[in-house]
């Protein structure tokens, strides 16, 4: 049966990745006793801090949220061969652009307001995808390069659209946007969540999980994508664009950067600020990795990177904050060397004509 | 049983199950020592697996592996090794930026100082073994400048290093020119002669009776004949391998020259000069019509502009001057793509379907509909019509007999002639006007390219146009109403169907004059 197959590998891909996620906490403990503490009481106070107590489960969510948009965004990319590592400054360029919106356009009401910021947010990365996108489509020059340099110049161009224009005096961000953009926090509806800043952008980040499966596994313009990311060179020849999909695709990408910004801009703060992006679109290129450019095992890992973030306030009074950093990579890089051993059983589960 | 009579291989009731597909069911080969021993079987048949039984890669699940006599038990390739049986793979495993030299040695160095390679060693050995089996290679020679029948003398050249008497070549002159194969010939024979076994994996019969002394066929899994190969014939073998009479040459109506000048011109290109990715003249004032329900058939040495011909037809290229039209309307250069050409009634079958022809980690089902997709009958804008496309691909598997008739598996693991069909499938299901057709039957076996023909030779009675683009000779002598030669990116001449033989096409590819 074609549905227990799938059942099956799916099964097999989480126990995987659960077991490798264990194997990197196993080797995470040498590296807590090098600093002389008991590992089992760091753990211990990981789990308290953040499963156990709903303040910590909100601050997951809050910081979970921005890392699934920038994680579909690359995710998205990965899926047509594009390795769009600008997530960073997508996100950057799509909060100012959210942010001076909302001040600008201070009397609109709530109801055009709220879409008019999300779409600033979404175009600002749009934006600034265009550039490495059309630089690659007409001349080839290769992403990695561009969007990394364009993340250089999405930080010094905000700072310095802050610094000489939009600054409030005596602080480093904008003024805050008008009172209609902001958007509900979640404490409203759950008052255990006191005091965590995670808000309604939460469910924005999961309709876009959905929306993502919907769009590379049920439409036309998916089965494009899937195609170039495959066999470019078929997708040619069979008739499909290549260099209006690509384009089309890294635009895409950049938006959905751009939208991780709404988190902190329209859920939280309400003002733009240097660094407020905090490498989230880089560890958004570890979320779609881990999560293996599946929408719903890049919402999986993003809570695991959001709790891990998050994690660092719960123990720094005992451990170097470096080891939440180490823990990180070590997942990373168990996560993944654990999926590319299991890639070649499940090739030959998926090749069983049974 | 006399003593020379010890085979140097014996299988017996070999079994080998993957999931519920046998790919072996106890299958049998013997083969006598020093002799050349031929394996074929269509695609599928199992002969590649039972070989990777008899080097190791594989255990059977039931069955005797015996080796000049002796039963034995092979964990790996290593112990295959061990008891001198090498193997050539049909995909060649070089470093290419080593020396022929270095690359017969990697592995099994020879050491000078306790740790250094000793090059002259290895070098001076190499040499040994070129001279004794005539295998024409320059030890030195980067294996990155080598042809492709020089890295697989190169690959034969790496077993007998490792001192095999039990040789294994998988589908061996897939690769070659005719050229190179009737020098691998001699090679095989001067092994033979020198007492060593070789086991030939083909589907080719003709070079199953031009070079073997005996023949095992395979079908489904099972041994079905075994025979010298002295009894045999072309067509005695293809029905062992189909289990049904085979027709080599598949029956078609011949065009009149009068039928042809009354009938509409479907393609006519003028003049057409294109670049290859190389920097030189791929095609150097090409020009040619093809005429409503004709096949015009192209015969070349590979490298003479037929690549670019095919993909300026198909809009993957764009020419440096000339005009084309298709059907009376002019293809506006340099703004053509595949899409305008699959608009303007052009149907494609490329020559390397595993690069350019299918998604191989895409279903089969989504394969028949690439560059279709976007047809309501598949598809509206923001959904895919799967009900629609599977009912479509179960449609063309049936009227493909694409085996197994499983449209929801992975194009990629079909076997060879079942890719092509499914190639051959999507583009006759657009209902062309002009069918370009490289290679169609390229590593496809014997009942596939039946089948392939019959299905070019119908598609051309429907009035289709097809342009037919082959290596094979034969094949484009039995298709074609028309044949051009092609050299040097221009016609050397156009014949009528049976105005020309194979020796003066092989003259006129070559250069020479009429």
């Amino acid at each position: 049966m074609k549905l227990s197959k799938t059942f099956k590998i799916f099964l097999i891909n989480i126990g995987v990745t659960l077991a490798a996620i264990l194997a990197s906490f196993i080797v995470g403990a040498f590296f807590i006793l090098l600093v002389d503490v008991n590992p089992i009481t760091v753990y211990w106070k990981l789990f308290e801090g953040i499963a156990l107590n709903p303040y910590g489960l909100a601050q997951t969510l809050f910081k979970a949220t921005p890392l699934i948009m920038t994680g579909l965004g690359i995710a998205l990319g990965f899926k047509a061969n594009i390795f769009n590592i600008g997530a960073e400054g997508q996100m950057v360029v799509g909060g100012f652009a959210c942010a001076w919106l909302g001040f600008t356009f201070a009397g609109l009401p709530a109801f055009l307001m709220v879409p008019l910021c999300i779409l600033g947010a979404f175009l600002g990365g749009v934006l600034w995808a265009a550039v490495p996108a059309i630089l690659k489509v007409k001349t080839g020059a290769h992403e990695v390069i561009t969007t990394i340099m364009m993340n250089f110049i999405a930080l010094a161009l905000t700072n310095y659209l802050v610094t000489y224009f939009f600054h409030l005096p005596e602080t480093v961000h904008t003024q805050l946007t008008s009172q209609t953009a902001f958007l509900p926090r979640l404490d409203q509806y759950i008052s255990a969540f006191k005091g965590s800043p995670a808000n309604v952008t939460l469910f924005l980040a999961v309709a876009l999980c959905v929306a993502f499966w919907w769009l590379i596994w049920k439409t036309p313009y998916g089965y494009e994508i899937r195609a170039i990311g495959l066999n470019p060179s078929a997708a040619e020849t069979g008739g499909i664009h290549i260099k209006r999909t690509v384009l089309m695709t890294f635009l895409i990408s950049g938006g959905l950067s751009g939208l991780a910004a709404t988190n902190f801009i329209m859920g939280y703060k309400h003002y733009f600020e240097e660094g407020f992006s905090q490498g989230v679109g880089f560890m958004g290129i570890a979320v779609a990795l881990v999560g293996q450019n599946n929408p719903f095992g890049i919402i999986f890992a993003a809570l695991l990177f959001g709790a891990l973030s998050h994690g660092t306030l719960v123990i720094n009074a005992l451990v170097p904050k470096d080891i939440i950093q180490i823990l990180q990579a070590l997942v990373i890089l168990f996560v993944i060397s654990a999926n590319l051993l299991i890639k070649k059983y499940i090739a030959r589960l998926n090749e069983d004509r049974s | 049983m006399k003593p020379e009579e010890i085979f140097a291989i014996e299988l017996s009731g070999v079994t080998k199950r993957f999931g519920t597909i046998y790919a072996n069911k106890n299958a049998e080969l013997k083969v006598k020592k020093g002799e050349i021993h031929a394996l074929v079987g269509e695609n599928g048949a199992g002969k590649s697996t039972l070989m990777k039984i008899l080097y190791g890669m594989y255990r059977p699940d039931t069955g005797v592996i015996k080796v000049n006599g002796k039963a034995v038990t092979l964990k790996s390739p290593k112990d295959a090794i061990d008891l001198k049986i090498g193997m050539v793979h049909q995909h060649f495993m070089l470093v290419k930026t080593l020396t022929v030299a270095e690359n017969v040695v990697l592995g099994e160095e020879p050491v000078k100082n306790g740790f250094a390679l000793d090059y002259a060693r290895a070098k001076e050995e190499t040499a040994r073994l070129i001279k004794k089996f005539n295998l024409i290679l320059d030890p030195d020679a980067l294996v990155s400048g080598l042809s492709v029948g020089e890295e697989q003398r190169l690959e034969i050249l790496k077993i007998l290093y490792r001192k095999a008497d039990i040789l294994i070549l998988d589908e061996p002159t897939a690769v070659l020119t005719p050229q190179e194969i009737k020098h691998f010939f001699d090679i095989i024979r001067k092994l033979s002669s020198e007492g060593k076994t070789v086991v030939l994996i083909t589907h080719k019969l003709k070079e199953v009776l031009a070079v073997s002394g005996s023949v095992t066929v395979m079908r489904q899994g099972a041994t079905v004949a075994r025979m010298e190969t002295a009894g045999a014939t072309e067509s005695s073998l293809a029905q062992f391998m189909v289990g049904r009479p085979v027709v080599f040459q598949v029956a078609k109506a011949m065009r009149t020259k009068e039928e042809l000048e009354r009938s509409d011109t479907v393609l006519s290109i003028r003049d057409l000069k294109a670049m290859s990715p190389k920097g030189h003249m791929a095609l150097n004032g090409l020009s040619l019509d093809i005429k409503k329900g004709e096949i015009f058939g192209i015969a070349g040495v590979e490298g003479n502009g037929q690549s670019e011909l095919v993909e300026i037809i198909t809009g993957l290229k764009q020419p440096v001057s000339g005009s084309m039209n298709v059907r009376g309307k002019g293809i506006n250069f340099p703004c053509s793509s595949p899409r305008k050409m699959f608009d303007a009634g052009i149907a494609h079958i490329p020559e390397d379907r595993h690069k350019k022809g299918l998604i191989l980690d895409y279903s089969v089902a989504e394969n028949l509909i690439l560059g279709r997709h976007r047809e309501p009958a598949f598809s509206s804008p923001m959904k895919m019509n799967f009900p629609g496309v599977d009912a479509f691909a179960a449609k063309m598997a049936g009227d493909y007999s694409i085996y197994p008739p499983r449209t929801d598996l992975r194009a990629g693991g079909m076997s060879g002639g079942n890719q092509q069909k499914i190639v051959v499938a999507r583009e006759l299901s657009r209902e062309p006007r002009l069918l370009v057709v490289s290679q169609p039957t390229r590593g496809v076996d014997v009942g596939a390219i039946e089948f392939i023909h019959k299905k070019i030779i119908e598609t051309r009675d429907r009035g289709c146009a097809v342009l037919l683009i082959s290596a094979e000779l034969s094949e484009i002598l039995s298709l074609s109403d028309r044949v051009g030669v092609i050299y040097r990116g221009q016609l050397a001449g156009i014949f009528g169907a049976g105005e020309i033989g194979e020796e003066q096409l092989g003259l006129l590819m070559m250069g020479g004059k009429q």
